[in-house]
């Protein structure tokens, strides 16, 4: 707490400093938080209120109160959707997690500031290109008459092409290939400030380099791999272009289906409902997440 | 202070760029296609940069589409950080805690449509305007968690001393707490910038007769995906990288690393 | 939270749904808008590339309205810029048939008055005729076709191409090279057509046959694609699709082994159209811009850049035989199109319909 010499007398001067912080507190969290009331919270309220009424033909919502879109959300169908697109997204966040620590640890500890900034920009590079182009591009890659298949074949490594493309591995690689930087970016963020004998005491790969990582770095950069994993996962779950091209549209995935019902069948209370169902499930891992980061935060000590 | 060698570790780096380069070195070497179709080779050609460089509508929308990710990423990096700054020093809240991630877990259609109606109910004219305010929404919320997890455990010792010295509590902020949480800013911009320049399904809400780069793409594509777009993705490439250099050359060197606050000078 | 924070929010949110509130109290329509005279500028909704591009400039020399174009991706993006919108900043929308349909229904378009359109003599009198707006009364047709197989004649050995059947059953030759259009109304086409149901049909029965019979269909299909099918084919990725007419030219364009057959159990017939959303204050310039949309050189433009057929008989009949030639679907006969079952909106019923459609992709 900030002392300041005061000729107020000692508790007053504490009150003095109490309601001061709370003040400084409220001014500095206002900002975000009336932009987000205004923007986020009305209009998101305002569609989200319209799951409890029924959708009408031509996009038009009936105003009277009713469960239905309930029922219709908690039909296997679409259940089955859901738990299918979490999977994917499982997967996904994983092997970004497994692909991306190694990356964000060699480029904290780059000694140069200007290295590991240029670092972190060659890897966010690919993704100034646009996003449809960059996925058609692994079409060309993929595809039975693509490149990865020709060097197969050429090498003699195969007879036949190869079907990786139009299936839930594509799938996948489309979305790590996707979301990937946005693993690698807060995982730095977290890494970076650790006391660097700390890191490499974690990183030398001499004796015992999973024990030290895990007694020692892990609980520092919880809160890190966290973010990590929400940035990813959720971008994931809700993905459409990379299930459509990649997937071929074989098997869809919660954010296909949503878009569907607000774009095609113009049903929004159906596709409100859906929303609600997904925002539960994701506000449910998030409880977990802020748990996990609270025993951590009991755990590390500051580095 | 050298750094230990790792050669494993930078070979899996080499491995990871040639994985995430891949694709961009296809769709270089197709943008240079002689051929309608960006999926199989013909021939090399320039023609798809001449019509590119034609095509003013293209330009025009690349033009938009910086000011806008711009323009957002400076207001989610100045409320992302306040509000990092607020839930970590000044509030033990959890629904605050979790509740910056409440922007992310909304679908992009949702969010587009809803911000849409909300647009129109208020007579906001759609535009620039209104998809940097879309932006900013769910950008605040990824700098926000960025910028906090570099301001967790941060050592506030020499902040405190500052502030003992008499040093208020904005120069102290400024000279002090800034500089040193300032990569996780870097970061959060990055990414903000990144996504919001590729951002498409909100943007193609809330643009109204605006015309961002995604939007211009997609709509590209309905008559099917020429090599044009390849030549723009490479040339909006080489630009990047331009400017990386650029940025790069400029930045005064700061020596070999940055002193930070608990660790006296490197 | 602190008591501070949380009061102001509060007097933030209720401030604003005060503003909203009011803002939606003054949205009551009272019949046509209150027009403007003289040359204005025309908000038109269209898709990208899809209008000649000196079409502003010409239009503008004969009537003295300018253009502003906002394009859209989609009929989807489309309905939802229109009813996202103030009603009177579009004051003409392209949208295909069943879109177009849906909108009179919900009484969204104004009504067209036909003297003030004279180039409606250049359309086939089949045009006139079309289930979605009999006599042209609310839109005018602007390009029409049908959906059917596009195929590589020459990488399908001795398999002839001509039913639904090669697609959801195919022969070896085909296994594994086959695509289908993902679009709700046409993924369901192949199964229903096979079934002898109607394309526009409701029935739960029906649809959960043809369900079963698309999902059957998928391990032999190569992957669903409304976007580059065409390209496949060129690169022999697949050697049979289901695709549009006008799409397949594409390809032919690439590569003459590809040819369009429309199945022999029938296909659909779509139309493009244009439409004055409601609202409109350019009522009269709007119709001055339908008239100018039907003048022949438009449709042969359309015809030459897009290789799609239009109902404009004067520009159909001025095309070089030679285009004809090489892209014969160009050539179907409007009677024939018109055999095809139109695809009508589905009102009430669209949400069985993408239930159906969405079973058979997460199937």
């Amino acid at each position: 707490m900030p002392q300041q010499a005061s000729p107020l007398p000692p508790s007053a001067a504490a009150a003095e400093g109490g309601s001061r912080r709370a003040r400084l507190g409220a001014l500095v969290l206002a900002p975000a938080l009336v932009w987000w009331a205004i923007f986020l919270a009305l209009p998101m309220g305002l569609v989200l209120a319209t799951a409890f009424f029924k959708g009408g033909a031509y996009g038009a919502i009936i105003y009277e109160p009713t469960l239905r879109n309930l029922e219709r959300a908690l039909d296997p169908l679409y259940v089955g959707v859901l738990w299918h697109s979490v999977w994917l997204a499982m997967l996904t966040t994983a092997i970004c997690l497994v692909l991306g620590y190694p990356a964000a640890v060699y480029i904290a500890t780059r000694a140069s500031a200007r290295t590991r900034t240029l670092l972190l920009v060659l890897v966010i590079l690919p993704f100034w290109t646009n996003f449809l182009i960059r996925t058609y591009a692994w079409i060309v890659l993929l595809n039975r008459e693509g490149v990865v298949n020709g060097a197969l074949e050429g090498l003699g490594i195969v007879d036949e092409p190869l079907s990786l493309l139009y299936n839930d591995a594509a799938v996948v690689l489309g979305l790590v290939y996707g979301y990937l930087p946005l693993m690698i970016l807060p995982l730095y963020a977290a890494i970076e400030r650790i006391n660097p004998e700390v890191l490499e005491a974690a990183t030398d790969l001499g004796a015992r380099p999973l024990r030290a990582l895990r007694t020692v770095m892990l609980p520092l950069i919880i809160p890190g791999i966290v973010a990590g994993c929400v940035f990813v996962f959720v971008p994931s779950l809700g993905n459409i272009p990379v299930p459509e091209l990649l997937g071929g549209g074989r098997s869809e995935m919660i954010g296909n289906l949503i878009n569907r019902q607000f774009l095609t069948t113009r049903d929004w209370p159906f596709g409100s409902m859906l929303v609600l169902a997904l925002m539960v499930l994701l506000m449910a891992l998030l409880v977990l997440q802020s748990f996990v980061l609270r025993r951590s935060r009991q755990v590390g000590v500051d580095g | 202070m050298g750094e230990p060698r790792r050669p494993l570790l930078a070979a899996y780096m080499g491995a990871l760029f040639a994985f995430l380069y891949l694709p961009i070195a296809i769709l270089v070497v197709l943008s240079f296609n002689d051929s309608k179709l960006a999926t199989v080779w013909r021939g090399f050609s320039l023609r798809w940069y001449e019509e590119l460089f034609r095509d003013t509508e293209v330009l025009l929308s690349i033009r938009t589409t910086l000011v806008i990710a711009i323009a957002a990423t400076l207001l989610s990096i100045l409320f992302g950080t306040l509000l990092a700054f607020g839930i970590e020093r000044h509030t033990r809240s959890p629904a605050l805690e979790n509740g910056i991630y409440l922007p992310l877990l909304i679908p992009d259609v949702v969010t587009g449509i809803g911000l849409l109606s909300f647009f129109a109910t208020i007579s906001l004219p759609l535009g620039t305007t209104t998809v940097i305010i879309a932006h900013s929404v769910w950008g605040t919320a990824f700098a926000a968690a960025i910028v906090r997890t570099r301001l967790r455990g941060f050592d506030r010792s020499v902040e405190e001393a500052s502030l003992d010295l008499g040093v208020r509590e904005v120069p102290t902020f400024l000279r002090i707490t800034l500089p040193a949480i300032s990569p996780g800013i870097i970061a959060a911009a990055l990414v903000v910038f990144t996504l919001s320049i590729d951002e498409f399904i909100i943007a193609y809400f809330t643009a109204g007769q605006t015309v961002t780069f995604p939007i211009q793409v997609y709509s590209m594509i309905r008559f099917g995906v020429t090599p044009e777009i390849n030549a723009v993705a490479t040339v909006m490439l080489l630009f990047s990288m331009a400017l990386i250099v650029g940025a790069y050359l400029i930045a005064r060197p700061r020596g070999p690393r940055a002193a930070r606050p608990g660790e006296g000078p490197a | 939270m602190n008591q501070g924070i949380r009061r102001a929010l509060v007097a933030v949110v209720a401030a604003a749904t005060l503003a909203v509130v009011a803002a939606c109290g003054g949205g009551e329509e009272s019949g046509t808008a209150a027009q403007e005279a003289g040359p204005v500028t025309l908000s038109v909704l269209t898709f990208n590339d899809y209008i000649p591009e000196n079409l502003a400039e010409e239009f503008e020399k004969k009537t003295g309205n300018t253009l502003e174009i906002t394009y859209i991706t989609s009929n989807e993006d489309g309905i939802a810029k229109i009813e996202g919108a103030e009603p009177g900043t579009y004051d003409i929308a392209f949208l295909t048939s069943p879109f177009t349909q849906g909108l009179i229904a919900a009484d969204k378009v104004e009504a067209l008055d036909g003297s003030k359109i004279p180039n409606l003599a250049n359309l086939y009198p089949e045009a006139a005729e079309l289930a979605y707006d009999p006599g042209n009364a609310h839109s005018v047709p602007y390009s029409w076709g049908t959906t059917g197989i596009c195929w590589r004649q020459d990488l399908v050995g001795d398999t002839v191409v001509d039913s639904w059947s090669d697609l959801l059953t195919p022969d070896d030759n085909l296994k594994g090279k086959v695509t289908m259009l993902d679009e709700d109304r046409w993924l369901l086409e192949p199964a229903l057509k096979t079934l002898g149901f109607s394309l526009n049909t409701t029935d739960a029965d029906e649809l959960q046959q043809a369900v079963d019979l698309s999902i059957q269909a998928k391990s032999t299909l190569l992957g669903y694609d409304a976007e580059t099918f065409y390209s496949k084919l060129v690169s022999g990725e697949a050697v049979a699709v289901q695709g549009w007419d006008g799409w397949c030219n594409y390809g032919t364009a690439e590569d003459a082994n590809i040819q369009f057959v429309i199945p022999s159990e029938g296909s659909d017939l779509w139309v493009d159209t244009l439409v004055i959303p409601k609202g409109s204050t350019h009522i009269e310039q709007a119709h001055q811009f339908m008239d100018f949309i039907l003048e022949p050189q438009n449709g042969q433009w359309v015809a030459e850049n897009i290789l799609y057929k239009v109902p404009n008989k004067a520009a159909m009949e001025a095309l070089d035989p030679a285009l004809l030639e090489q892209f014969p679907n160009m050539a179907i006969p409007p009677a024939t199109l018109l055999e095809q079952e139109a695809l009508e909106d589905l009102g009430e019923g669209q949400s069985a319909f993408t239930d159906a459609a969405s079973k058979v992709k997460a199937g």
